[in-house]
């Protein structure tokens, strides 16, 4: 049973087609890439995926019973998907331990008036939400970082950050949006690790990513963007070999790659 | 119990002054008054400072609880705790109403939209002479009793406004510290990065603009109150100004600032006194300087200042014990 | 009635043209900075003041002091820039809005402790005999101000569109890096923007204080309704700005003529409310979408 399924998506700015009729299946515990050349639509189908878009046409259908269409981001999240950014959209005005805890938003309930008032279930409802960040934080190896404001933090360190926060949340399904872009060798094999870690732990991992490298090794299937639509499907293996697909990249990343 | 350790502080320095400068005109005149913007400043703060939404019309809800309660209990002779109640309940209901449109905007539409709603709110109470007295104001508003203490002399008031402030410090740190402070501490952040975590920013803004509309119409209310003569002129545009620049002087997204910054505003202009004919230009002179040197606030810069200070004390100390 | 209105038409088209040149103020100075400059109704004040202080008594001809006060409103321009903008540049919109802010109640201060509170007029350019249109009558003056604004519009769009200045300033507003590295020295730019939107408050000072006087805080409601008209207009758009104006100035006399004088202000921000909630981009403005 497909975890998520989109069908013929469809999504235009101005006349200019970002996304055309696109269909695919994310089968639930996959790493699952969406990869294309600059422009293929890969950011427009996220934003559509987590409710900042509307498509002008298509469905897409989340566990079978989700309806992602017209929801609002909050709502979508509240489905059980969540996502990070391609230019980070951390909240630099708060700590690292802030920063995941409000990733813990979902799964905790009180709100503003009980919070002014500071009735007791708020502690206890507090040290869960820590409990659940440390956890977070330890997961992306972020321990360490635990008590440093967002803001002095290294690029490197930030992307690992926001992954976090977006495990708090729980997710079955994160969206990761060049989780690998800008960083060095060392960090992407980091990353690479950390993104076959999620996937083990029983969360399924959309990803778009431009390192071919990074896609082809942690990737269990992919799926190939050309000016919005649908080029190619498959495995890895399958992708590098399709003719189509080694066309549309000039023949060149794809096989360096291997 | 560290979190408020700072409230008590301000509790037991509020406590003392008036034994330390007994009749003093700084304390329980100036004081109260200061006490008064103290409290409007840190509900400003909660929107402005830690939600990032820029109001400048906040001195609309402060007139809106006013003149409630002063018309209420002067033309219509309805109890005054009646009467505040009847203010907040409007207060609720206005700012709740505009919320949603005026929150979907962002930057400087927001702060012309605040201000417009600002300043049309103002030109009602001016130009609703039958109810409101117009320009000349509304007189003869009686003062306040608790359970058959009557806050009637300056004294009373300093106990009262000092209580009420401390209560709004207290409600304030709370917020801040919680799942809803969080959540807008986030949407200041990132809005879109906010929504993915699955809070309802539409709502988290407009739940924290109605309450901190709220707060600043129960000060109205005690305002009007105490001063028993009540003038449009008191909740202009300047007014909303004034109260975003303590917000900002202070240090924004810190409550112990917006006080701070509150203090400062209150008692520079009666310092500046002195100078006569020079105030104006002097104020605006020290606006402007402070904003260019120290934009993070002063009351955050010292602080920033104080923790270098101590770290690098304590650094000094840990050597020569080394030695 | 048909008579009346267009007395309202004539009367809202000349205020609307001095609001037109405040907005188009906030306009150059958004463009360059990305600053809301809540001074520019200090520009309008201090124009027309020194004008006055200028020719009061057995001081200067008119046609000196008035080329001379709208220098003086210029160097001010240029100092606020230079003094209070330039060094806290990368601040945010609040920190910018209340440096801003300081400014004008610094020029006020300024202002009162010149000239004191007293309301002061400047002479009528050429005369005060009534021109009668139908059953409408309008002042020599009003057409000072109608004309006088449109050259200057004009001659600002002509600036904007047609000399390397102009299209330097619009460069520094677009792309700042990439303008330094075109080779265009941005901190000039910014001090033509601040200084030509200093020029266009003094020239609305000079041409509309014979009919309407001023003080030394007429600058703050001005600065007020510049701002409102901008918004109107479409922010950062300069003739959307300049649009805004005529309609806010039309608007208000309307109001004014028709519902209730003592109203007109609000009836003016509550159109402004309504152009926001429908239409945040403004009548002229383009939307903008946030990329994520």
């Amino acid at each position: 049973m497909a975890l998520l399924e989109v069908e013929a998506l469809t999504k235009s700015f101005g006349g200019v087609t970002a996304i055309a009729d696109l269909g695919f299946e994310v089968p639930e515990g996959l790493v699952y890439s969406v990869i294309g050349p600059n422009g293929a639509g890969k950011t427009t189908l996220f934003n559509m995926l987590s409710g900042i878009y509307r498509p002008d046409e298509g469905s897409i259908r989340f566990m079978d019973q989700g309806v992602v269409v017209g929801r609002q981001p909050h709502q979508v999240a509240a489905l059980g998907i969540s996502r990070t950014f391609q230019n980070l959209q951390m909240f630099f005005n708060m700590s690292v331990l802030d920063n995941v805890m409000v990733g813990c938003h979902l799964r905790t309930r009180t709100g503003l008036f009980s919070a002014a008032l500071r009735l007791p279930r708020i502690k206890r409802e507090e040290m869960l939400s820590r409990q659940w960040a440390q956890e977070a934080l330890a997961i992306c190896n972020l321990d360490k970082f635990i008590g440093q404001e967002a803001g002095s933090l290294p690029y490197g360190v930030l992307k690992r950050l926001e992954i976090a926060r977006a495990l708090a949340v729980q997710p079955r399904l994160l969206l990761m949006d060049e989780p690998a872009a800008g960083l060095n060798d060392t960090e992407t094999l980091e990353m690479r690790k950390l993104i076959r870690r999620i996937c083990d732990s029983g969360i399924t991992v959309l990803l778009v990513e431009h390192n071919m490298g990074l896609v082809m090794q942690v990737s269990d299937r992919v799926l190939v963007l050309d000016y919005g639509s649908r080029l190619a499907e498959g495995t890895p293996v399958e992708i590098q070999n399709d003719r189509r697909v080694i066309e549309a990249y000039l023949g060149g990343e794809v096989r360096y790659a291997l | 119990m560290k979190r408020l350790t700072g409230l008590l502080l301000l509790a037991v320095i509020l406590l003392i002054l008036p034994f330390l400068f007994p009749d003093n005109y700084y304390v329980t005149v100036v004081g109260v008054t200061a006490l008064l913007h103290a409290v409007l400043a840190v509900s400003l703060n909660l929107l402005m400072g830690y939600a990032g939404q820029i109001s400048l019309g906040h001195a609309a809800f402060f007139g809106i609880g006013a003149y409630t309660s002063a018309i209420l209990t002067t033309r219509y002779g309805w109890d005054p705790w009646a009467a505040i109640m009847a203010g907040l309940a409007l207060t609720g209901l206005v700012s709740f109403l505009v919320s949603r449109p005026i929150l979907r905007l962002k930057g400087h539409y927001l702060a012309m939209a605040t201000l417009g709603l600002g300043i049309i709110i103002n030109i009602i109470l001016v130009q609703g002479e039958q109810l409101t007295g117009g320009p000349d104001g509304l007189g003869g508003i009686p003062t306040l009793s608790l359970f058959g203490w009557a806050i009637d002399t300056d004294l009373r008031w300093y106990w009262a406004m000092g209580a009420t402030m401390l209560g709004v410090v207290w409600l304030a740190l709370n917020i801040i510290d919680s799942r809803s402070g969080r959540a807008l501490r986030a949407l200041h952040g990132s809005e879109v990065a906010a929504e993915m975590m699955g809070i309802n920013t539409t709502a988290a803004k407009t739940g924290v603009f109605v309450l901190a509309a709220l707060i600043a119409s129960l000060a109205g209310a005690l305002f009007c109150h105490q001063q028993s003569f009540i003038s449009p002129d008191s909740f202009s545009f300047f007014f909303s100004i004034e109260l975003v620049t303590m917000v900002v002087l202070g240090g924004m997204a810190s409550t112990y600032g917006a006080v701070f910054g509150a203090l400062i505003l209150t008692f520079l202009p009666e310092l500046l006194v002195v100078f006569e004919d020079f105030e104006v230009m002097i104020f605006g002179a020290i606006l402007m300087l402070m904003m260019i040197f120290l934009p993070q606030g002063l009351f955050v810069g010292l602080q920033s200042f104080a923790l270098r200070w101590l770290s690098r004390r304590r650094a000094a100390a840990l050597h020569t014990a080394g030695d | 009635m048909f008579d009346q209105i267009l007395q309202f038409l004539l009367t809202g088209i000349t205020v609307g043209a001095t609001y037109a040149l405040v907005a188009l103020g906030f306009a150059i100075i958004y463009n360059a900075s990305d600053v809301v400059n809540f001074a520019q109704g200090e520009f309008v004040m201090m124009g027309a003041m020194s004008a006055i202080a200028m020719s009061a008594g057995d001081g200067l001809p008119i046609f000196l002091s008035l080329p001379l006060a709208v220098l003086v409103t210029i160097g001010v321009g240029i100092l606020l820039q230079r003094f209070a903008i330039a060094p806290a540049r990368g601040a945010s919109v609040v920190t910018t809005i209340i440096i801003t802010i300081g400014a004008s109640i610094f020029l006020r201060g300024v202002a009162l402790l010149l000239w004191g509170k007293s309301i002061f007029a400047l002479p009528h350019f050429s005369g005060e005999q009534p021109i009668h249109i139908g059953k409408a009558t309008l002042l020599p003056q009003n057409l000072w101000v109608m004309g006088g604004a449109a050259l200057l519009v004009l001659g600002v769009h002509w600036f904007f569109n047609h000399t390397t200045h102009g299209k330097a300033i619009l460069a520094c507003s677009c792309n700042r890096t990439a303008a330094q590295l075109v080779g265009i020295n941005v901190g000039m730019m910014m001090l033509i923007a601040y200084g030509l939107s200093a020029f266009l408050g003094a020239m609305a000072g000079i041409l509309v204080t014979p009919i309407t006087f001023t003080s030394y805080d007429a600058g703050v409601m001005l600065g007020l309704k510049g701002f409102s008209a901008a918004i109107l207009g479409g922010f950062g758009n300069p003739m959307g700005a300049v649009a805004g104006g005529i309609l806010l100035g039309l608007i208000e006399s309307l109001a004014a003529g028709l519902i209730s004088s003592g109203y007109k202000d609000a009836i003016g921000f509550i159109i402004l409310l309504l152009v926001l909630f429908f239409r945040p981009s403004g009548l002229f403005g383009k939307a903008t979408a946030e990329r994520v």
